[in-house]
């Protein structure tokens, strides 16, 4: 009748148990009985219980004490009362304490099935939600999909967020410019005990001088000209949850102080109003500076400093870990080929010879931004070299004075040199016509083997 | 070869336990054998409650099976009640050889309706072949066609028939019996 629901019926009156449990057994459920708190408990030591049918009065501890060890024992059981003496007080108690409901002795038959199919139908719920919020979990913890790399760099970032992600602890996330440092942010906030609350972001860089206040800490109606209705902060909004500061290096010196304030006090007052504000949030914040540095130049705070730098996770550049750019690269592909539709899934070979010869100053972001281009302009099945914009490779000297004709040089000999000289494969590759590339490498006397 | 024995607890007109004895034969294809004696339900009265407690009914007819293969099935008019239930038309215990079955709330006069003696004796039969099924150790069935469905009201048994579905009835044939499978 249901996908057998356990139920356990714990009642002191033998007849009582037995009813019960052949009531039950009929109905197909798995039902097993106790006839007083010592036997549940053991009986819950040993099993799992989707449903618990409790009789209030029982000698020893009675029913109500026994429901409170049940919630901490087994929170996934469905606690339901009997009573053979009815009070509206016994009933608040009962449901305060947490049961699902409350019945009298003698109960209606219809009235019994009702219930325990209703029972049954809210513990499939509350069991189908525990099963999504780990799958959740071990997504963001276990998997975290979206920081891809097997190096050990890359491996050492995960066991961070991993170590770091349960705690409260604050957390400083450095790197350079497009190493992922906000992806880290996400992963850390959803592996932690928060993940069902918002993660905020403020973007530091991008905070108006005259409108930093009011965003971070929100406002009253009428706090200044325009302010037409009261506005939650970041601060507000990220109650329960997680703030993170992207860019914290670039916040004023104001900015440095009330911020300060906050995080040692955890409250602060809307702008324009006079009520302190409780809000309960962790904090992550990253930056491609040295905060060290800066705080010895005194652009930075000490204090604010060591409130920030509680644990560390220092990201790496992508030229310290060549070896994930492939797969670096293979997931964007993959990525974008899915979000645009596109039959594109795997990189040309000579496309991963000239991925890895490039300088990657940009980092992973840059490295996406090329595969996305490349598959917004590729056809088949294979993103091509020609595909590829033109990058900072190793092979070019990155020297700004350079003229563009001697960069053109440069980077026609080291395509030629990864097509191991043969002209038809470097002019597909230059999206040039091959009188054209003949042409370039006798104007340049390049070389045509390596 | 199963053999049926049918009891009567108190007053119930021979004529009402020959229908119920036809109709189970019938859909169950065991023919029952109506013993003469009536059993006095008096010493399972319940003063507080003004019912009879089916269990204690159930315990008097276990003296009435003999061997493994032998199935008995009481019939009362009292009104009947375990204590955790405010009633019960019948007991049956999953593969105990047991059986009880009161016509008390089968007949519509009791819900303050006019009589209607086909109606009750219609439900009569579906009940006891419901509560012979639990004897053969048969569950409830999902399927509302089946007489094995659990009937609640007295108007749930209205809308199934005395009839087993498909694996109610391999289950009964399993055990060398020929049940009647409701038409679908």
């Amino acid at each position: 009748m249901n996908d057998k629901s356990r139920i356990l019926v714990v009642d002191d009156e033998q007849v009582i148990r037995n009813a019960l449990h052949d009531w039950f057994a009929e109905d197909g459920y798995v039902v097993e009985t106790a006839c007083d708190a010592r036997e549940a408990l053991k009986k819950l030591d040993d099993a799992l219980w989707d449903i618990v049918l409790l009789d209030i009065k029982m000698p020893g501890m009675d029913g109500l004490e026994l429901q409170s060890h049940i919630t901490e024992i087994q929170p996934q059981a469905v606690v339901i009362i009997m009573t053979a003496y009815a009070s509206v007080d016994t009933a608040v108690q009962a449901l305060k304490a947490g049961a699902y409901d409350y019945v009298q002795k003698p109960i209606d038959p219809e009235e019994l099935e009702h219930l325990i199919e209703k029972a049954s139908e809210h513990q499939k719920l509350l069991r189908e939600n525990r099963q999504l919020k780990q799958r959740l979990e071990n997504l963001s913890t276990e998997d975290m999909p979206e920081i891809v790399g097997e190096s050990p760099g890359i491996r050492h970032v995960k066991d961070l967020i991993r170590t770091v992600a349960q705690t409260n602890a604050t957390v400083l996330i450095t790197g350079e410019s497009g190493t992922g440092k906000e992806l880290v942010a996400r992963a850390i906030h959803r592996g932690s005990p928060r993940h069902h609350m918002p993660m905020v972001t403020a973007h530091c860089a991008g905070l108006p001088e005259g409108l930093v206040e009011s965003e971070l800490f929100g406002h009253e109606k009428g706090a200044f000209t325009g302010a037409s209705y009261r506005r939650k902060g970041k601060f507000e909004l990220a109650d329960g949850g997680t703030i993170f500061f992207d860019e914290i290096a670039d916040i004023s010196p104001k900015t440095q102080i009330d911020l300060l304030r906050v995080l040692q006090e955890k409250t602060f007052t809307r702008l324009g109003g006079t009520q302190p504000v409780q809000t309960d949030f962790r904090v992550i914040a990253a930056t491609n500076r040295n905060l060290s540095h800066a705080v010895d130049q005194g652009l930075f705070r000490q204090d604010l400093y060591y409130r920030l730098n509680v644990f560390t996770i220092d990201i790496p550049p992508l030229r310290e870990h060549p070896e994930d750019i492939l797969l670096m690269a293979q997931h964007f592909v993959e990525k974008y080929a899915r979000e645009m539709n596109r039959q594109a899934n795997h990189i040309s070979q000579e496309a991963m010879a000239y991925l890895k010869t490039c300088l990657w100053p940009g980092n992973v972001r840059e490295l996406e931004n090329a595969i996305e281009r490349a598959v917004v302009v590729q056809t088949g099945e294979e993103v091509q070299l020609s595909d590829l914009p033109l990058l900072q490779s190793k092979n070019i000297p990155s020297n700004d004075d350079l003229s563009l004709a001697e960069q053109e040089k440069h980077h026609i000999q080291s395509v030629l040199d990864l097509m191991d000289g043969n002209v038809t494969r470097t002019a597909k590759a230059l999206s040039i016509d091959r009188v054209t590339l003949y042409n370039k490498i006798r104007k340049y006397g390049l070389k045509r083997s390596p | 070869m199963v053999c049926l024995h049918l009891l009567r607890l108190g007053a119930v007109p021979i004529k009402t336990v020959q229908i119920i004895a036809e109709g189970v034969e019938f859909y169950l294809g065991v023919t029952p054998i109506i013993h003469p004696d009536i059993l006095d339900p008096d010493r399972a009265f319940d003063l507080d409650r003004g019912q009879y407690h089916a269990t204690r009914l159930l315990e008097n007819l276990e003296a009435f099976h003999q061997s493994p293969h032998e199935r008995v099935l009481g019939l009362t008019e009292v009104d009947l009640f375990i204590p955790i239930l405010t009633f019960v038309f019948g007991e049956a215990r999953l593969n105990n050889p047991c059986a009880l079955l009161s016509l008390r709330r089968l007949s519509p006069q009791f819900y303050g309706l006019p009589n209607n003696p086909n109606q009750t004796l219609h439900r009569a039969i579906v009940e006891a072949i419901h509560e012979l099924g639990h004897t053969f150790g048969l569950l409830h069935c999902s399927d509302y066609r089946c007489v094995m469905h659990a009937s609640r009201l007295a108007d749930d048994i209205d809308l199934k028939g005395p009839g087993f579905c498909a694996e109610c009835a391999r289950h009964l044939q399993s055990q060398k019996l020929s049940p009647r499978i409701t038409a679908k």
